[in-house]
């Protein structure tokens, strides 16, 4: 019961000090850890802000490799509120039926697809095409533009190795800058001309802006995603007795969903700019220093969740961060919700049980801890109900 | 049976017919504008945000500690504030009136 395991290297930072310290890329980190701080920190804008130096949030840092802001991710109140209320809609489109029954369909062709073939490399044959495939629906164009976005491979800012590389970031951002002119050229009723033919106090929104946004829409959703399909299958693999509980009480797949959410937490943490000198946990935080908001650490606090290391499929009361918190929580989170929601009622219906034939993990260095976020590969076996 | 009376951010009223569940499903159930209910119930997206009518406290019961925590960061919050998936649908809530809250 141990391939599909993720265990909680913060824990005892956590109950020691509630914080930790990394270095990352001599832009050090203060990493706060228990749920409640976490929470506080998120809501304190003010004085943990988004709105700094464009990829100096994200740990590691992409200042190096992006100058356009990332929106409304990098902007804090009151203009995030401008910026969020513009898109919020939009992005709430997986909540209508006809957004569920294409995705349904989707879903259901990626699992014909794989079932009973002797052997599917999730994460590149599965996760991946359908979280971009997928995103043609986020996106409202063509199901054939996911071909190049599968062709691109699963990181969009690194190459084989873990080190952020700028030339593999810049296909993404030459790409939408080529989308934007093509939306400008041709109208339709996709997420670029909806964007084109908005404005934010008044003013339309800027190329740079609707670039921001796009590349917010592209990265935040890949990896993350990804991540939390494949480990969602390497669970069930190893927990046929969890397959079979989710086919006869379907009712519970909202609530595998959340507590998937929280175990796996697809993205470990994000960072905030301090912008005046603060404590966290009684530890001194110098102004223009970072600190990170470590949402995996959080979603293990048992000072909030019972038995935490272990993944409850129908756990009640389940205030889990893997979606962030307060304003800047995650845009993408009713589409994510679709995507695990749907690929849970498919494979109960489809999938007998999963056999997990090879793995390597994929293992985030965060200086003082390692953390496994998925695998960078894994073959399995779907054998057919 | 419990009638229950939404009253939406733009003041408009909406009553609905309820008698098991969470009164954020029959909201979802029925497209309450403003409560969304989107990580289904679990109390951990903060979608389903209401303001209880302040005489109709006793009929709701208080919140636990865990949407307090939930809801004490949250900018549209008040004493009556609730979240609608931690309230039980019973004949008690007969006659409720909830308030949908602001979006953060």
């Amino acid at each position: 019961m141990e391939k599909s395991k993720l265990s909680d290297p913060f824990e005892e930072a956590r109950i020691d000090k509630g914080y930790s310290e990394m270095n990352d890329q001599d832009d050090p980190v203060t990493m706060v850890l228990r749920l409640k701080d976490v929470r506080k920190c998120a809501h304190n804008w003010k004085t943990y802000q988004s709105g700094a130096e464009p990829g100096r949030i994200v740990i590691p840092s992409e200042v190096n490799i992006r100058d356009t802001r990332q929106i409304p991710f990098e902007v804090d109140p009151p203009l995030h509120k401008n910026y969020r209320s513009l898109i919020e809609a939009w992005f709430k489109r997986p909540l209508q039926p006809e957004y569920q029954e294409k995705l349904a369909l989707q879903i259901e062709e990626i699992i014909n697809e794989v079932i009973d073939k002797d052997s599917v490399e999730v994460v590149a044959d599965f996760s991946l095409k359908l979280q971009s495939r997928a995103l043609t629906l986020l996106l409202n164009i063509p199901f054939e533009e996911s071909e190049l976005w599968i062709s691109w491979g699963t990181h969009v800012f690194r190459s084989e190795g873990e080190a952020l590389d700028g030339a593999k970031a810049n296909i993404l951002y030459d790409y939408i800058d080529k989308q934007i002119g093509v939306a400008i050229e041709n109208p339709g009723d996709d997420l670029y001309s909806m964007l084109l033919a908005s404005e934010v106090n008044g003013k339309k929104l800027t190329h740079e802006e609707i670039k921001g946004i796009m590349i917010l829409t592209f990265a935040g959703g890949r990896d993350t995603v990804i991540n939390a399909i494949t480990n969602s299958i390497a669970y069930l693999a190893e927990h046929p007795e969890s397959l079979e509980s989710l086919r006869n009480n379907p009712d519970m797949i909202g609530k595998a969903v959340e507590e998937f959410i929280r175990y796996f937490s697809p993205l470990t943490q994000m960072g905030r700019v301090v912008t005046e000198d603060a404590q966290v946990c009684e530890h001194a935080v110098k102004a223009d220093s970072r600190i990170s908001l470590c949402w995996a650490s959080a979603n293990r606090d048992a000072s909030v969740f019972e038995n935490p290391n272990e993944i409850v499929l129908d756990r009640k009361v389940n205030p889990h961060v893997g979606f962030g918190f307060s304003h800047h929580n995650c845009l993408g989170a009713t589409h994510a919700r679709q995507i695990m929601n749907i690929l849970l009622g498919s494979l109960v219906k489809k999938v007998k049980s999963i056999d997990i034939i090879d793995y390597k993990e994929n293992i985030e260095d965060l200086d003082q801890f390692k953390r496994k976020v998925g695998y960078d590969n894994i073959s399995v076996n779907f054998n057919a109900l | 049976m419990a009638k229950i009376t939404f009253v939406t951010t733009d003041n408009k009223s909406i009553i609905l017919e309820g008698t098991s569940g969470s009164v954020m499903q029959l909201a979802v159930d029925n497209s309450i504008p403003g409560i969304d209910g989107d990580c289904g119930g679990v109390c951990s997206c903060a979608t389903c945000h209401v303001h209880v009518t302040p005489e109709h406290v006793k009929k709701t019961g208080e919140a636990s500690e865990i949407e307090t925590d939930m809801l004490e960061l949250n900018d549209h919050s008040n004493e009556y504030s609730r979240l609608c998936c931690q309230i039980e649908i019973t004949d008690t809530l007969d006659g409720l009136v909830l308030q949908v809250a602001e979006r953060e």
